[in-house]
């Protein structure tokens, strides 16, 4: 009998073969620890003034990443920052997993008319343009994060829902899910417990792409002022440093650095993920 | 009482070029203990036929019996009480098994859908590797860690679970290496004298239906052309089809290959979107005549003791 | 090119695939000779190294992984391992074609029969596309396709799978090559058209004497095909014989336990097949001595250590194995 490696350890294996993800990977952990343990670091309110307005970075050693226009230590509110951001991320991507998986099981599984009211509906979210529709909904429901997370949710769904039914169309007429019906099991069981786990690992890549984008539609939003305004979001910080953009750009520069960072190791992950997972890559 | 009777049975598909009737009126019964191999070409609605006992397509006509009781008015419960009669074993080892289920889950589905208690089931699993041929240790593991006649091993534990008195055997060993195959037929073979199961054995392969069968149904396009014992039909098969496709079966002896006079059947299959009139095979069928191109024929007792569908025989 | 020369001499081929898992020896040193209007069948499991062989003769391995690593195939008296590609291209398909198992995925979907016939025409002759058009026109009755004139205009996924090949068939010995190679050619195809298949093959063959190796799993199809067999097993060539030699008094334990296992229609039904215990081994877990040795009921204790050679116990025979040469 063949002996092969634990697949997790071969999942770890396959991943880590991919240098840009791995890369990826620990910054992102970097990040999650800071958001973690922000107040570990800065026990203080990030939002206190604590020094003078607009000092440059390196300017006080007291502050590496200087202040800004109001003297606030923007390190802090970096590292603070930290955890808003990734928690929008992470929020908006489960809400938007969880309505798209959803979906697209039903659609791909039972087919006919679900399939094709499902689909017609994902079109439609799709042809209004996603910012503008995050913008409508926060305006209508007002500023505050769980609106922000659930509207960001509600517009990256269809990728998802399409994805999760395209491998449902493929995996319901295997012979392995024949058995199950051949065996009289219910189809919500079927779904979930024999479908589901298949059909996950393409699903889990997107919705590591998803949180990226959520957080780039984050910080759009609050850049463009309409933010929680009770939470110090990177966005934030760069809608904050807009006026002083032409004398102290650093202010916006700083947080919006640590977007693009966090963005393009998210995709980074998605594709160490996407390799890890993709079986046909296998053994090459 | 036979264990499974069909009378009439149609299975219909509506399909972008029309409606495809995959089985056209199949009747046919069979007895405890006994092994029927069903073959024909594909296309010819055999496995649409085993999926319909199974309830896995839409039947559109006709009875089927087990038992006794019909199972189309069948509620759920009821259904699942039949289900335990009779199971069914798949034809691609690498499809049949859940590749994220351990071995030991696949297998004790069935057991767990009846609501077998965990350490009985646990026990039954152990039993039911055993009498297929595999370690214990098999049930922690993945399908991946398997050869393909070891999938079917397990394939068959899995329609084993419940004592079922039928099992559906759907093309089980045509993925299969040659060496592989007679240790899967060898162990349906035990497990039928040990069990006294019976199996509906699908297969397109003439030579490892005649090793495993007691009786032999021939399909044509959804239609059943000739059934009857496996010596019958293989010594003086009736139906100009049967004979055509015993004169194909290619036979793994250079002598005999050489020594039978060969006519090939010209032609192909005729699309199932649309058969030709009367009866399907008359387009390729060497004693066509003008009526078999009006009048479909019916299954009716033939000269060698079988039942053939033909008007010429 | 000396006149005298075999149609194709393969002399101690070797195959490796390089993998992450580490080195294979998918072919171990295969030797071979196909002769004018000949039939040689190569039979094994899957794994047994016999489509690799093939695509190894066609120079047609992917690679990476597989690569030929030593021997020669002498195609008409000429090596052609050593060839560059480009001379390869004017080869194949010319002196030598080849038949797949799967007809459908084996023609261009979106082009016409004709103009795929007509392509390799223009490619390997100096007919003009006109004559090519004829020629296709005549491959196409010569191959057996119903209603063939109408055909040309047909795309592959208009025909059936038996038409299908007899369109891959009519591109293989469109420029008569010398060599066909058959790598399960009616494996995908139901048993009439199987007929239908094997008895036109034969029938070219004879015609235009070609050499022909024919790969298949299936010894009925060798039964009705072959002149001679060799029978494979994890790379090596365990068993050459005529075929009539091969299935009377096979001598090597794999060939017994293969021709066990398979049921013969017509013959006495036995009680249970013979069938071989085990599996085959993954090619980067084989055993140190014979390869069969772990489900061989013959072994001795020589096998486990030492790699039998092939010896010739009988005229035209080739056999390696420790127990059939002691008797």
């Amino acid at each position: 009998m063949q002996r092969f490696e634990f697949p997790r350890f071969e999942f770890v294996g396959r991943f880590a073969r991919n240098r840009g993800a791995l890369v990826g990977a620990c910054l992102i952990l970097v990040v999650a620890l800071m958001a973690i343990f922000a107040s570990v670091f800065f026990p203080t309110d990030p939002l206190r003034i604590v020094g003078l307005p607009e000092l440059w970075p390196g300017e006080d050693p007291e502050f590496p990443l200087g202040t800004d226009s109001l003297g606030r230590d923007i390190l802090s509110m970096i590292v603070h920052g930290a955890r808003a951001t990734l928690l929008i991320g992470l929020f908006a991507s489960a809400v938007a997993t969880i309505i798209g998986v959803g979906v697209g099981a039903i659609a791909g599984y039972f087919g006919g008319w679900v399939d094709e009211v499902s689909m017609r509906a994902a079109e439609l979210f799709q042809t209004i343009p996603n910012l503008i529709f995050v913008l409508t909904i926060v305006v209508i429901l007002g500023s505050t994060l769980t609106n922000i997370v659930i509207a960001i949710g509600i517009v990256s769904w269809t990728p998802i829902a399409r994805m999760t039914r395209a491998e449902f169309l493929s995996l319901r007429d295997r012979e392995f899910v024949q058995a199950c019906r051949s065996m009289g099991m219910s189809d919500f069981r079927i779904i979930v417990s024999e479908i589901l786990p298949n059909a996950l690992p393409p699903v889990i890549v997107l919705s590591s792409l998803v949180v990226a984008g959520a957080i780039l539609f984050e910080s759009a939003v609050s850049f463009l002022g309409l933010g929680d305004p009770n939470v110090a979001s990177w966005g934030r910080l760069v809608g904050d440093g807009r006026q002083l953009i032409r004398s102290s750009w650093y202010i916006c520069a700083i947080p919006g650095i640590a977007i693009m960072i966090t963005v393009l190791c998210l995709n980074l992950v998605g594709d160490g993920l996407n390799d890890a997972l993709n079986p046909k890559l296998r053994d090459r | 009482m036979s264990l499974l009777s069909l009378r009439d049975v149609r299975v219909q598909f509506n399909t972008a070029g029309g409606v495809v009737r995959a089985v056209n009126g199949v009747s046919l019964d069979l007895a405890v203990g006994e092994t029927l191999g069903l073959v024909g070409e594909s296309g010819c609605g055999k496995s649409t036929l085993g999926k319909a006992i199974m309830k896995l397509v839409p039947v559109a006509g006709g009875e089927i019996v087990v038992e006794g009781v019909d199972i189309a008015p069948l509620n759920r419960e009821q259904l699942t009480e039949m289900r335990r009669k009779v199971q069914m074993i798949f034809q691609d080892p690498y499809g049949s098994l859940n590749p994220r289920s351990t071995v030991g889950r696949s297998v004790a589905q069935p057991l767990v859908l009846a609501g077998w208690k965990a350490d009985a089931t646990a026990e039954r699993v152990e039993t039911l590797l055993r009498w297929v041929g595999l370690p214990s240790d098999a049930k922690q593991r993945y399908p991946h860690e398997f050869s393909g006649g070891q999938r079917q091993r397990i394939g068959i534990a899995r329609a084993l679970a419940l004592s079922p008195k039928l099992i559906i055997c759907d093309e089980p060993v045509s993925a299969l290496d040659v060496s592989v195959r007679a240790q899967v037929i060898n162990l349906l073979e035990d497990l039928k004298s040990q069990f006294g199961v019976s199996y509906l054995f699908i297969s397109h392969d003439l030579s490892v239906v005649e090793h495993i069968a007691d009786r032999v149904a021939v399909m044509y396009l959804g239609m059943l052309f000739e059934i009857g014992g496996r010596d019958q039909i293989w010594k003086s098969p009736q139906h100009p089809y049967t004979k055509a496709l015993l004169a194909a079966a290619p036979i793994a002896n250079p002598k005999l290959a050489r020594a039978r006079q060969r006519t090939v059947l010209q032609g192909e299959l005729p699309s199932p979107l649309n058969p030709p009139p009367g009866c399907p095979f008359n387009s390729r069928c060497p004693m066509a005549q003008d009526r078999c191109r009006v009048e479909k024929p019916v299954l009716r007792p033939v000269s060698n003791g079988a039942q053939a569908a033909c008007h010429f025989v | 090119m000396g006149g005298s020369a075999l149609p194709l001499e393969i002399t101690d081929l070797r195959t490796t695939l390089f993998t992450r898992r580490g080195e294979m020896k998918a072919v171990d040193g295969l030797s071979l000779t196909v002769g004018a209007g000949e039939t040689v069948a190569l039979v094994g499991e899957s794994g047994c190294g016999k489509s690799l062989s093939a695509l190894s003769i066609m120079r047609l391995l992917p690679d990476p992984p597989a690569r030929i690593v030593g021997g020669q195939v002498k195609l008409n008296g000429r090596d052609i391992v050593p060839l560059p590609e480009e001379t390869m291209l004017g080869i194949r398909g010319k002196e030598i074609g080849m038949i797949f198992q799967d007809p459908l995925s084996s023609l261009n979907p979106v082009a016409t029969v004709e103009k795929q016939i007509v392509e390799v025409l223009m490619t390997h002759t100096e007919l003009g596309r006109g004559q090519a058009r004829v020629r296709a026109h005549e491959l196409l009755e010569l191959v057996g396709m119903p209603d063939a004139a109408r055909r040309l205009d047909a795309y592959p996924h208009q025909l059936s799978g038996g038409m299908c090949q007899r369109v891959i068939i009519a591109m293989a010995i469109a420029c008569s090559p010398s060599v066909l190679i058959a790598d399960e050619p009616t494996t995908a195809l139901d048993v009439t058209v199987q007929a239908q298949v094997l008895a036109l093959l034969k029938k070219l063959q004879a015609d235009a004497g070609m050499a022909m190796i024919f790969i298949t799993h299936d010894l009925g199809v060798v039964a009705e095909t072959a002149d001679r067999v060799v029978v494979m097993y994890a790379g090596r060539k365990v068993e050459e014989a005529s075929v009539d030699e091969l299935f009377e008094s096979p001598l090597h334990p794999y060939t017994v336990g293969l021709i066990g296992a398979t049921p013969t229609p017509g013959a006495a039904r036995a009680e249970r097949l013979a069938d071989i215990p085990g599996m085959v081994p993954p090619l980067n877990a084989l055993p140190q001595g014979c390869a069969f040795a772990p489900r061989c009921k013959r072994v001795m204790d020589r096998c486990l250590t030492e790699k039998p050679n092939l010896t010739v116990p009988g005229a035209g025979r080739l056999v390696a194995c420790f127990a059939a040469e002691g008797g």
